[in-house]
């Protein structure tokens, strides 16, 4: 089956560039598949994991945070303001995570206060989740 | 005429600067090697992003007028200029050349009669911005303790940044850094941040579905991308800083090395015309026996 054109970058470098089978992306309105042929999307994700499967049917996840997806006509581009394979993931990273996002909500102002305390509670429950 | 000894000190000490001239040069070559990398490791993101946000506002522009960092507030009248400027000196003319352009801008911008706000990131811009114009310097940020800018450096520069817009404290914001072309070229640059310079639009680009609103992620990603933007230029920023200073101490560890030249040459000289001159006493002295 064709794949699409997958990248997820960060500031610093760019984490994955290549054909992927598909893609299941945490999105704030809930988890979504994206595969070859997926129609114009823009969405905001939720901390959490990007499963990506290449062409060859492997697996690779990505701790995503602060991240966009961008789904176009040849391809998906996530842009992270963090994103890490979950396999250099542990307890002291989330918690630095957890702790910046919570310095996030307190400078906020009042009218976005609901979107990062959100933020901050999807970390709590990835935290739990894979039970650090 | 200086005595043999005024010589030998004179060329022990240009000697020890060269030591340190050439130790700083070196010091800044692994650091510019450091610096380009990460400037280079940058560009993916700041492509990807170009990309998105040219989409974005391409989008926008047929419906809606969007929210005022993409747009700007409509007026034009107060300006904020971000000044980026290097910490330390010894590196040629870098902090000069950026802070000449925040001066004509300035300068500029207040001939038309606006009101201009100066931010100074880094010490050197700040010390000499003072001096002109102080009353519009709102605030110096010291990165002097902060050994590698990373992402997070910038955020909290950024949130500031989009926290005075919201209040309407300025209509347009401008960056102003040095760009890093190579190592003997270091562009001063200004570049338009709030509303943002954005690309042409993508040939091919559909129209988007959005999620969420269309306002809910711009509201999200602008303030993302100026950080990024702010990232960006101080990332070129150091790597021009390390830059211009590499080749000011490279010349001037080469004309330590001339003058110490010069002035070997002269203490030999003055040596042998004083060996001649006590030689000429003493026959002088012998023949009037």
């Amino acid at each position: 089956m064709a794949g699409f054109h997958f990248e997820l970058v960060a500031p610093g470098k760019l984490i994955f560039s290549g054909q992927a089978e598909s893609v299941l992306a945490p999105g704030s309105e809930g988890d979504f598949l994206v595969l070859h042929d997926h129609a114009p999307v823009m969405a905001l994700l939720r901390p959490g994991v990007v499963d990506v499967e290449d062409t060859a049917g492997q697996h690779s996840r990505f701790f995503v945070r602060g991240g966009f997806a961008d789904v176009r006509a040849h391809g998906l581009i996530v842009l992270a303001e963090t994103a890490i394979p979950t396999g250099e993931l542990d307890a002291a990273r989330l918690d630095q995570e957890i702790h910046d996002t919570e310095e996030d909500l307190a400078d906020a102002p009042d009218e976005q206060k609901a979107l990062w305390q959100e933020k901050l509670d999807h970390l709590r429950e990835l935290k739990s989740a894979m039970k650090l | 005429m200086p005595s043999l000894k005024d010589l030998r000190n004179r060329i022990a000490s240009v000697k020890s600067t060269q030591k340190i001239t050439k130790a700083m040069q070196m010091v800044a070559v692994s650091k510019l090697r450091r610096a380009q990398s990460a400037v280079e490791a940058a560009r993916p993101y700041a492509d990807r992003m170009e990309t998105v946000l040219a989409n974005l506002a391409g989008g926008m522009a047929e419906g809606a007028s969007g929210p005022p960092l993409l747009s700007g507030t409509g007026a034009n009248s107060r300006h904020l200029l971000i000044v980026c400027t290097g910490e330390r000196g010894l590196c040629g003319a870098f902090n000069t050349s950026i802070v000449r352009l925040a001066r004509e801008t300035a300068n500029a911008l207040i001939a038309e009669g606006k009101t201009v706000k100066l931010l100074c990131i880094g010490k050197k811009g700040f010390d000499q911005l003072r001096r002109t114009h102080e009353k519009m310097i709102i605030d110096q940020i010291d990165l002097r303790s902060v050994r590698t800018i990373t992402f997070a450096t910038a955020q909290p520069i950024a949130k500031r940044v989009v926290q005075m817009f919201e209040a309407g404290e300025f209509d347009v914001c401008t960056l102003l850094y040095s760009r890093f072309r190579s190592v003997i070229s270091q562009i001063p640059t200004a570049q338009r941040l709030i509303p943002p310079e954005i690309g042409p639009r993508e040939e091919n680009a559909t129209a988007y579905d959005f999620e969420l609103e269309e306002g809910d992620i711009l509201v999200q990603l602008l303030p993302q991308a100026i950080a990024f933007r702010i990232y960006r230029a101080l990332l070129e920023n150091v790597a021009s800083f390390f830059g211009a200073q590499m080749s000011a101490m490279d010349s001037a560890t080469r004309n330590a090395g001339e003058m110490v030249k010069r002035y070997t040459l002269r203490y030999n000289r003055t040596r042998q015309a004083i060996i001649t001159k006590e030689l000429i006493e003493i026959i002088s002295g012998a023949e009037a026996l």
